[in-house]
């Protein structure tokens, strides 16, 4: 049971539990959990600067600040009443103002206000709970015995956090029974208090260095019972020493067999069962329930430190479900809770004792990991978690498992994952919103560390594969496809008919939005793939011929892809009618295609197919001509750079360009200088016969499709005229030409249109103005 | 300009590059075979000498016989070992304990009133590579200290892997192959005990459904067992969908009438087919359809229960009678 022996504090601290609540235990964790998801889904909002952010992982230092905390713990309570509470709320700081400043001399309005006061704070605590600074200060009051043992005791009974307390209050409120300034009664409701709030403590480190002050505490019997049962929440093995036995025994031998007194021997005699040879009864109940004075306050704290994750227990469904639900067992939420692991190494080791085994702490456990440096640190002696499911919420883990190759690590990860996704994926199940949402939320997850790592994980891939198929287009579809964006590198015509056929299946028969979210998440495919192979060929810089046909062939996959994603775009621009909308899409699309050689440094110029060139070319909308004419500038100088490589290595790589892909781009590049610039479209070799146009009754085709009469520019030649022109009821926008052309053309640089400008620029010859 | 053809050259080339050796790709691979178009296992020979017949305890299998078993796919564990049966035993113990007596003292060791046990189930397997089976026991120990120490058994589970070739194929050797996990007892302590397993070795449980399919196959094959004497009928039970409440078609037949019904299905001994398997199902519902007019293959098969094993569509079987021949 390595769970158990890891943390054996945290389950005894539940000792006087009446409910049977599982989350109870990690009730203080989930806080934490909590606050830390808030702070990383801030971070994501910038999905793309986050996983160079290590800042952000830093956050996770500070989660035991109070004031973070507070915070939270102050936004739960309920909305509505919202005005209230914030009147209520100044009311209790002046409270605890009062009391922090103690009593004023004049003693009759003293009682009066003092009542009010403590009235206020009581009615606070019960209802909201108090943040961490405010338990500090009144703690602080209650035991420096400012005030009457009466008051002391309200004040100690209603210190109840809104979400946790923080180590140093508990610290300094023990440093007060030094002193002696409370009395005996004060000094045993604190004990209670302490035992009864133990698991709402956000540390216990330094507490137990004040063991020794506690267990001194033993000599008194009034406090003795409460400080038993308080040492029994706390004792570690190290605090188990010889000379605390024998005082242990010698309390017994004078106060009795006192059940308390036998709890904390039978705890030693756990962790050392050298060191105690007499043998102690087995007693169920050691300790009598001291939490009484806090109960409801307790099941509230719990509750409200679960809040945000609502989950109703899914209950079991009818025979008519495909599917049995199993119950969640052991967490709430589907990805496991962080635990080292130490079954690995040591568990089953022949001869090892429960409590050796108990103790280790020679590792870094995964849970003390808080930041980068301690990664760097402790790399070397870092204890992964016992469910590697673990690390998808954790992204210093992730960084580890990213750069250890390690097969059985991932192929952990790759079974959990796998099964999960199967289990809870929605569109096997009956409907259930519950499920739709919390399996988003799952997915948005593993997509968040897809996108940190940079890469896919294999299960998403067979995960695909399986689902693919049974996926409505519609079940969250967002997440869907940005898996299908992170599918790992690999061949196209191999994996073709798994995912590709069948979300062009899904595209054909989906909305238009549909299919401008599908080409979106294919440019995002395409770029991860670009990004993967770059990365591949810096690091192999051996050129030996097994990886060279291995590189063509990959290339050779991109190129498929691209080409996929082309005739996606023409059924599909078809289907929608040329929509300027999805037009948009694609040409994204191909803004990434143009510049593969350049950014990404890899051998590969492909065009797009005419049926993509004419439809923008000849669109209505100037976005669209724009962009165009940006794609088309960005082929030129990837094809020039290409070109020049291949003159500088004399060596001609078949994918860089055939002479057909130049001679593709050379038509594409005449066509449109014909179009735009010089006024005589679709000459000899253009794929376009103009006497289409005779046929749809343009006589003066010729001009018509110049920047001046282009369709999408008309407005501009217009607005340009009208410039000049204000009071003008008519203008003749042939008149632009000449040294007005040049004119007209800043105008439209001005306007915005930076695309046509570089394309200009680039592809005409000043000298030729028409 | 729009027709997409890929040429076919690389894709094998790339294949030798990209699924290597290692056993996550070899598991990729196995996926992508399994979803391609081929439709599942079209036939499938019945095995003439199991494992389970040479070196089998016949007092251990009985215990499983007559039981309701609740099935549950389970991913590989990881670092379980054989060797450290006995220490799991004691673990496990102290988790239980540890989680129902919350509020109460951990002990380790002597002082617990349940008693765990993990045995190896040996011979059930399908063939000598799969890993062997192993069995898990909670048993209540009495508090009289004298005679039958030895409870009462609270709960019961198996772990095992038969005919396990193509998955055994995809793990390391860090990991152990158990894909079939089977519980009897209380759900609370199912939960429980695959709780300690997911922590313990990085393993997931998940519920299993048979669907109609399969459900059919076993009926198929179940109907084909030669019996001395049949103690049940052979039943099914199909279920209509429609709201609000479902509706239960019970179907019962004699078995020696399904048997022979069977008998005229089947055709080469040593293997049964897809294509008798349906035979034998559209006879059945042909001959319901005759007399009720109701078309059977509109409604999902959700039981199956014969003589000699019975299944729920929920993931729940139990299997009877020892094949007597």
């Amino acid at each position: 049971m390595p769970r158990e022996g890891a943390t054996p504090r945290s389950k005894r601290s539940s000792l006087t539990s009446e409910q049977d609540d599982p989350a109870r235990t990690c009730a203080v964790m989930s806080t934490q959990k909590r606050i830390k998801n808030s702070q990383t889904s801030r971070t994501s909002q910038h999905n793309n600067s986050y996983q160079t952010n290590l800042l952000a992982w830093k956050l996770n230092e500070d989660l035991s600040n109070p004031k973070s905390i507070s915070k939270h713990g102050q936004n739960s309570p309920v909305e509505d009443s919202e005005q209230g509470d914030e009147q209520a709320e100044d009311a209790l700081q002046i409270a605890v103002r009062y009391f922090e400043k103690g009593p004023f001399k004049t003693s009759r309005s003293k009682d009066n206000t003092l009542e009010k006061h403590l009235k206020t704070v009581e009615s606070m605590a019960w209802k909201n709970g108090l943040a961490p600074e405010e338990i500090d200060i009144l703690l602080n009051v209650a035991l420096s015995g400012k005030f009457g043992s009466a008051v002391n005791s309200r004040i100690l009974r209603c210190m109840i956090p809104a979400t946790l307390i923080s180590e140093d209050s508990v610290v300094k409120a023990v440093s007060w029974l030094c002193v002696g300034k409370c009395c005996g009664s004060t000094k045993v409701l604190f004990y209670r208090w302490l035992v009864a709030m133990f698991d709402f403590i956000d540390h216990k480190e330094k507490i137990n260095l004040l063991y020794g002050f506690f267990f001194a505490s033993l000599q008194d019997d009034t406090l003795c019972p409460y400080v038993c049962h308080f040492l029994y929440l706390l004792t570690k093995k190290e605090n188990v020493k010889p000379f605390r036995v024998r005082k242990l025994l010698d309390l017994q031998a004078k106060m009795g067999r006192q059940p308390y007194l036998h709890a904390l021997l039978s705890l030693y005699k756990f962790f050392v069962p050298t060191l105690i040879s007499v043998s102690l009864p087995m007693k169920k109940i050691y300790f009598k329930n001291p939490e009484n004075l806090w109960k409801t306050a307790l099941v509230a704290v719990r509750q409200r430190n679960q809040e945000p994750s609502p989950e109703p227990l899914k209950l079991i469904l009818g025979a008519a479900t495909v599917r049995p639900s199993k119950r969640k067992w052991d967490s709430h939420s589907l990805i496991p809770v962080l635990h080292s692991n130490i079954q690995s190494k040591e568990y089953g080791k022949k001869g090892m004792s429960l409590s050796d085994y108990l103790s280790r702490n020679r590792a870094f456990s995964a849970e003390q990991l808080k930041s980068f440096p301690q990664l760097l640190q402790n790399i070397h002696c870092l204890e992964l978690p016992s469910q590697m499911g673990a690390v998808l919420n954790n992204s210093l883990l992730l960084h580890y498992i990213n750069c250890i190759r390690d097969e059985s690590l991932l192929l952990r990860l790759y079974h959990w994952l796998s099964q999960t996704l199967q289990e809870e994926c929605i569109w096997y199940k009956v409907n259930n919103y519950e499920c739709e949402k919390e399996f988003t939320n799952f997915l948005d997850t593993i997509i968040k560390a897809e996108c940190f790592l940079q890469e896919g994980f294999y299960s998403c891939e067979a995960f695909l594969y399986k689902s693919l198929p049974l996926w409505d287009g519609f079940c969250c579809r967002s997440q869907f496809l940005q898996l299908v964006s992170w599918f790992p590198f690999s061949s196209f015509s191999e994996v073709k008919p798994f995912i590709f056929d069948r979300l062009a299946q899904l595209f054909f028969t989906s909305t238009i939005y549909f299919k401008c979210s599908v080409l979106e998440n294919l440019k995002e495919l395409l770029q991860n793939w670009l990004l993967w192979l770059s990365m591949d060929i810096h690091m192999k810089t051996v050129t030996d011929s097994s990886l060279e046909t291995t590189f063509s062939g990959s290339m050779q996959s991109v190129s498929e892809l691209i080409n996929y994603v082309g005739w996606l775009s023409i059924n599909g621009l078809r289907l929608e009618s040329n929509s300027t909308f999805l037009l948009h899409f694609v040409l994204d699309f191909y803004e990434k295609v143009c510049d593969i050689y350049m950014n990404y440094n890899l051998p590969l110029v492909v065009l797009f197919p005419p049926g993509i060139f004419y439809i923008a070319l000849l669109s209505l909308d100037s976005s669209i001509l724009n962009q165009l004419c940006y794609i088309m500038h960005r082929y030129r100088n990837n094809l020039t750079a290409a070109k020049k490589n291949e003159l500088i290595l004399k060596k001609k790589s078949e994918f860089i360009f055939s002479s057909k892909t130049c001679q593709e781009y050379n038509r594409y590049l005449t066509a449109m200088v014909g179009c735009l610039w010089t006024s005589k479209p679709f000459q000899k070799g253009s794929y376009f016969d103009p006497e289409v146009f005779k046929v749809i009754g343009i006589a003066k085709y010729k001009t018509s499709l110049n920047l001046v009469h282009h369709p999408a520019l008309l407005s501009y030649a217009i607005s340009f005229l009208l410039k000049e022109y204000p009071e003008e009821r008519r203008v003749n926008v042939s008149s632009i030409r000449g040294k007005k052309w040049n004119e007209y053309l800043d105008y439209l640089f001005s306007e915005g249109l930076q695309g046509l400008k570089l394309f200009i620029r680039s592809s005409i010859r000043h000298s030729s103005v028409p | 300009m729009d027709s997409y053809d890929i040429p076919e050259s690389t894709s094998s080339r790339l294949k030798d590059h990209f699924i290597g050796a290692t056993p996550l790709q070899k598991r990729l691979e196995s996926v992508r075979k399994l979803t391609s178009f081929v439709p599942p296992s079209p036939q499938r020979k019945i095995p003439q000498c199991s494992q389970l017949q040479e070196d089998v305890d016949p007092q251990k299998v009985a215990f499983l016989l007559h039981k309701q078993w609740t099935l549950y796919s389970l991913t590989p564990l990881y670092k379980f070992s054989y060797t450290n049966l006995r220490e799991y035993s004691k673990f496990l113990s102290a988790f239980i304990v540890a989680e129902k007596q919350k509020g109460l003292a951990v002990e380790v060791g002597e002082d617990l009133n349940i008693k765990v046990i993990f045995s190896t189930l040996l011979g059930m397997k399908g063939t000598q590579r799969d890993p062997d089976a192993f069995l898990v026991q909670i048993l209540s120990k009495s508090h009289l200290p004298s005679e039958n120490r030895e409870g009462k058994v609270l709960w019961t589970g198996w772990f095992c892997c038969i005919f396990g070739d193509n998955l055994l194929e995809t793990v390391s050797e860090d990991f152990t192959c158990l894909p079939l996990f089977l519980a009897n007892g209380a759900e609370t302590n199912t939960a429980l005990i695959g709780t300690w397993f997911q922590k313990t070795f990085d393993c997931h449980f998940s519920p299993l459904a048979i669907n109609a399919f399969n459900l059919s196959w076993m009926a198929a094959m179940w109907t084909a067992c030669r019996m001395d004497h049949y103690v049940a009928t052979t039943e099914f039970l199909w279920s209509v969908p429609c709201g609000p409440q479902s509706l239960d078609i019970a179907y019962a037949i004699h078995s020696e009438d399904a048997k022979a019904l069977w008998d005229s299905v089947h055709k080469a001994p040593g293997e049964v087919t897809q294509e008798e398997v349906d035979l034998f199902m559209d006879c059945l519902c042909s001959h319901f359809h005759r007399h009720f007019k109701i078309h059977l293959s509109a409604t999902r098969l959700v039981r199956v229960s014969t003589s000699v094993a019975s299944a729920h569509t929920n993931g729940k079987i139990k299997v009877s009678l020892n094949k007597s021949s």
